[in-house]
């Protein structure tokens, strides 16, 4: 007959509806339908939703102990290889251009990451041989001027390792094993 | 009463887009209308043109991925797929079982996903606003929930590299994706209930926007389209790529060709993939998710030298056939990168489609053309 699938979508849509109310579902269940989905949307920002562990959002660098302790040796591997060429390091030098070693190793004088360029791809912390390059899961970073804020330097990148193994306690038992057989290996 | 005819009326050349919601991206048409009837309508494309082909060009392999989500960011997976298959064939990499598995899965809730958001957006097209959208909205949300525990990233997940994928499935990702693909026939019936004996979508979609077999394959239309205009060509079967031959699948057919037929394929592709997922979800083998001469190129892409030589890699895409050609000259960039873009070449049959039908008609017709700009200029 001419109408019904019409009356058969709307039925479909009432379900639907009804189904989004706590009294409904039970309406439903009494008149033996099963409920919809019900209520699948979140009222963001009081409610915020959780993120599976592998959520990237922007890359970070990690130090061990105190902020001075970078894992990161400028070796300009992630700058390379970056598809969008968001990131600048600059080794630290002496005056005589010279490269300057603290805890044994040449630490960046300055590494920027441009954020409004960088996707989030995660290739930087694939390519990077010394696990000092990160992803975070901070998405709330809204800024009002691209070029101070958005443009993260170093101070801003800082991480401890500690907030490496709380945000993805798994990744970080893979990296920390990894390299702690490196530490065992005569250098 | 006068003689309608008798009236003395000029062409109208109406400029639909690139800023118009109906035409899914900055992408003009620019018609020529006797009354409310088409006569002539030319599309107008890279509006979204980001030089994606020279790019590729000027960076290593493996850094081409992300950009590839940003083709058809509907499918970032497919997409990825297809560029690590072109780049296996150039280099000679094997995949793991378990890769082609992983692969196959991701490939698989990657066509759930395109089809549900294309049949919502169709009826959107239609002036069913919001309703079945949302409803296509709320079960792609829980299959990118399932991207982002695999990738990292919802939408832009640039997982699948040359030798399998970058990283192995979490724990308790084979679990919930079974409950998903077990629950999503369900949602299938509801929309089907929803929609298919729809009087009205019916009307608005039967018998419009035909597309004859012949012209079909002589202008390369590939995916749903093509099959909807009754043609048995699936790149999974013909191909026989990855671990496809191993699945029993039917091809669903449409017999008239036109808009209905399309929405009605892509239903029951959906039922196929569902079977599909059901029996990878069962079936994946153990093992490493990437083979070691893949792993070693994702750690360090600039040592990569394919041999010189040419490759075209392709898949079928949720939109048709995706391929990738490349040209080495040995050293650790594409001499030549190019792109077949299944929603580009589908979209050269759209004057024809239209030509004779009302203005309204044109803008459900693109819609079923299932178009997504980021592909089609590149």
């Amino acid at each position: 007959m001419i109408g019904m699938g019409v009356v058969k979508g709307m039925l479909v849509t009432l379900r639907e509806f009804v189904g989004t109310y706590p009294w409904g579902r039970g309406m439903l269940r009494m008149l033996r339908i099963r409920p919809g989905s019900g209520l699948f949307t979140i009222e963001y920002p009081d409610v915020k939703q959780e993120h599976a562990e592998r959520f990237r959002y922007f890359p970070f660098l990690v130090y061990d102990g105190t902020p001075d302790n970078l894992r990161c040796v400028a070796c300009k591997i992630c700058e390379q290889e970056c598809p969008p060429k968001c990131i600048y390091i600059e080794p630290a030098r002496d005056a005589e251009g010279r490269p300057v070693k603290a805890h044994g190793r040449t630490l960046p004088a300055r590494f920027d990451i441009d954020t409004s360029i960088c996707m989030s791809c995660r290739i930087c912390v694939d390519v990077c041989p010394f696990d000092a390059i990160e992803m975070d899961n901070q998405y709330e970073i809204a800024a009002g001027d691209r070029e101070q804020e958005l443009l993260f330097d170093k101070e801003k990148l800082l991480r401890s390792a500690e907030y490496f193994e709380q945000i993805k306690p798994s990744e970080a038992a893979v990296v920390n094993q990894r390299l702690s057989a490196k530490a065992k290996k005569p250098a | 009463m006068a003689d309608s005819t008798a009236l003395a009326s000029d062409l109208l050349e109406v400029s639909l887009g690139p800023q118009h919601p109906s035409t899914h991206g900055v992408f003009r048409m620019q018609t020529v209308l006797d009354g409310e009837t088409i006569v002539k309508l030319k599309p107008v494309m890279g509006y979204l043109h980001r030089n994606h082909e020279q790019l590729g060009e000027q960076m290593t392999y493996i850094a081409s991925f992300p950009f590839t989500d940003r083709l058809d960011y509907f499918c970032a997976m497919t997409n990825n797929l297809g560029l690590a298959i072109a780049i296996e064939k150039l280099a000679g990499i094997d995949v793991t079982e378990r890769g082609e598995y992983i692969r196959v899965i991701m490939a698989e809730l990657t066509r759930l996903v395109n089809h549900t958001a294309v049949t919502g957006f169709l009826l959107n097209d239609m002036g069913a606003f919001g309703t079945p959208l949302l409803y296509a909205f709320r079960e792609r949300e829980k299959i990118l929930d399932l991207f982002e525990m695999a990738s990292g990233s919802r939408m832009m997940c640039n997982y699948i590299r040359p030798g399998g994928v970058r990283e192995d499935l979490p724990e308790g990702f084979l679990e919930q994706a079974r409950r998903i693909v077990d629950d999503y026939p369900r949602f299938l019936d509801e929309f089907e209930a929803l929609l298919t004996d729809n009087e009205i979508i019916r009307q608005r979609t039967e018998r419009v926007g035909i597309l004859p077999k012949e012209l079909a394959v002589s202008a390369g239309v590939t995916g749903p389209m093509l099959r909807a205009s009754g043609v048995d060509y699936d790149i999974r079967k013909v191909d026989g790529y990855s671990v496809y031959p191993r699945f029993p699948f039917k091809v669903p057919l449409g017999t008239v060709g036109d808009v209905y037929d399309r929405y009605y394929v892509r239903i029951l592709e959906m039922r196929e993939s569902v079977k599909i997922l059901r029996q990878a979800l069962k079936d994946i083998p153990g093992g490493p998710a990437i083979s070691p001469k893949g792993a070693a190129l994702t750690k360090a892409p600039r040592t990569f030298r394919p041999p010189k030589g040419d490759a075209y890699g392709r898949i079928e895409a949720p939109k048709g056939e995706l391929g990738f050609y490349l040209v080495s000259d040995g050293s650790n960039q594409p001499w030549r990168y190019h792109i077949r873009a299944p929603s580009f070449i589908n979209l050269t049959v759209l004057e024809d489609m239209c030509l004779g039908r009302k203005i309204a008609d044109a803008i459900i017709i693109l819609g079923a053309v299932d178009i997504v700009m980021g592909e089609v200029d590149r």
